[in-house]
């Protein structure tokens, strides 16, 4: 139990419809301990705090921070408790609100699978809905499937410090999101290019064209912040999903929707008809370097 | 008389060149007939235009953006795609009683000596901006539903194919009728072949 001089930040993590996939990220973060020791950790799910989780769907106690892990769902109970009385009671006098994952952010993964009741925090996808919209100005979204551990680092950081985390209109942490998933990706120069992935998993070809990648249409930096401080679904050879954007989780995530061979979506803020004048004159080179593997470019006898 | 400007005189050396080319066949024409047909000395020609190849991937670019502009504000009017496939198929028409030149360049020099569009017109380098517009014109026929999805070439095989083949005909004076008869009938095959089932 803490001490009447601990004057360090309260921490409430809890869980609405949730896969406990930002759980499972925010252990993963290498300096979790230096993290936390600048709160004091109420109640979570899966790490020990003050309280127990009859305490917190009981109500009692308050918190400076409250972080919201999953969908939300009006009719949820948790310890026989409504989940609408349990937000209400935190929200109200948390100064801050935190949107862990793609599920409290926009309604994610639970919300396609129960588009009738769940959401999230303050949207339904990319419109304002939600049980906290009145407290909306104290809600950051920190979006993801799941959430990128250093992101949920980075923005209590920024809270225990004192310091304003500034959001996009979507309530995600600007210094975060306002990068694209594409920034960083080291297949860029096959982008640039025109020369496709041929398979999944391979270090050669861009996945943009045939395998479903999102990356410059994301809000994200996965390719700037690495996971697990060594890699990114792009860097092995999978497509990004566009996991932080409210339309997430799309149809066909292995494929690029496209009409008459175009790719339906472009990067963000390129006009469609500028795309395709560009694309047609890289397509019109054959790099030899860029067409096969790249260990046998100047592999010797 | 005023003096005619840089600009102008290029112009005219595109515009007399596409039609000696068109008329003569692009090895049989040669820069001194240009120069001859502009009025300027070979000497002069050379400040414009340093080879007879260069010349020649200048014209296909000049038509291609031609083509580009016309079909791009035909892309940017709110009608439906069958309405728009009707006004390309009018703009190629006119442009082929009007200007018969730019597209006999194109069907008798650009498409059938390709040698000479190696280096500098890769793939679709200098049709691009022409090419770019029937890409918009095909993706957004499918996205509003207008058109079914089908890979690109396809479409614009069977359009851009069925076009020249009229224009081709058009001009060995084999069509009994003027283009301007097919114009519906054509325009009408092409969203038929294309449209939504």
């Amino acid at each position: 139990m803490h001490s009447k001089q601990d004057k360090r930040p309260t921490l409430l993590w809890i869980q609405g419809v949730t896969c406990n996939g930002n759980t499972h990220s925010f252990l993963n973060l290498p300096n979790i301990d230096q993290l936390l020791v600048k709160f004091r950790l109420l109640h979570h799910p899966s790490l020990a705090g003050e309280y127990s989780f009859e305490d917190m769907a009981a109500c009692r106690f308050k918190c400076d921070i409250l972080i919201f892990e999953g969908a939300y769902d009006p009719l949820m109970k948790r310890g026989g408790v409504l989940l609408s009385k349990i937000v209400e009671h935190y929200a109200q006098t948390a100064g801050h609100i935190i949107g862990v994952g793609s599920c409290a952010s926009f309604g994610g993964m639970f919300k396609a699978s129960a588009p009738e009741r769940n959401s999230g925090l303050i949207f339904n996808e990319e419109i304002e809905y939600g049980p906290l919209l009145k407290y909306k100005s104290k809600v950051i979204n920190i979006a993801g499937c799941p959430a990128h551990p250093e992101w949920i680092s980075y923005t209590l950081s920024m809270i225990a410090a004192g310091k304003k985390v500034q959001v996009d209109e979507l309530h995600r942490p600007i210094e975060l999101f306002s990068n694209l998933a594409h920034h960083g990706c080291i297949r860029n120069e096959y982008f640039e290019w025109k020369v496709d992935a041929v398979a999944f998993g391979k270090k050669e070809g861009c996945l943009f064209y045939e395998y479903g990648c999102r990356a410059p249409m994301t809000h994200a930096s996965c390719n700037k912040i690495l996971w697990n401080e060594v890699s990114s679904k792009t860097r092995v050879g999978t497509p990004c999903f566009g996991c932080t954007e409210p339309d997430f989780p799309r149809q066909n995530l292995f494929s690029t929707k496209k009409n008459m061979s175009i790719p339906v979506d472009v990067p963000i803020g390129v006009p469609k008809r500028s795309y395709l004048t560009l694309t047609g004159i890289a397509k019109a080179f054959h790099i030899q370097r860029l067409e096969g593997k790249l260990i046998d470019y100047k592999k010797t006898d | 008389m005023a003096r005619m400007t840089k600009e102008e005189r290029r112009g005219g050396i595109i515009s007399a060149s596409l039609k000696l080319f068109a008329e003569k066949g692009f090895y049989i024409t040669t820069i001194p007939d240009i120069a001859e047909k502009v009025g300027m000395s070979v000497g002069s020609f050379y400040n414009y235009f340093t080879s007879k190849d260069i010349l020649a991937k200048e014209l296909v670019m000049y038509i291609s953006e031609y083509l580009g502009r016309k079909i791009r504000n035909i892309n940017e009017k709110d009608i439906s795609t069958e309405r728009k496939i009707y006004e390309i198929v009018s703009m190629y028409f006119n442009m082929a009683n009007e200007k018969p030149e730019m597209i006999e360049y194109f069907l008798r020099v650009y498409l059938s000596n390709r040698e000479v569009f190696g280096e500098g017109c890769e793939g679709m380098i200098c049709v691009s901006p022409f090419v770019t517009e029937m890409m918009i014109l095909f993706e957004e026929g499918v996205s509003s539903k207008d058109l079914h999805n089908q890979d690109f070439f396809s479409a614009f095989g069977l359009f851009m194919g069925y076009l020249g083949g009229m224009v081709f005909l058009f001009g060995e004076k084999i069509l009994s009728e003027p283009l301007e008869y097919y114009k519906e009938s054509i325009s009408q095959n092409i969203y038929n072949a294309l449209k939504t089932r």
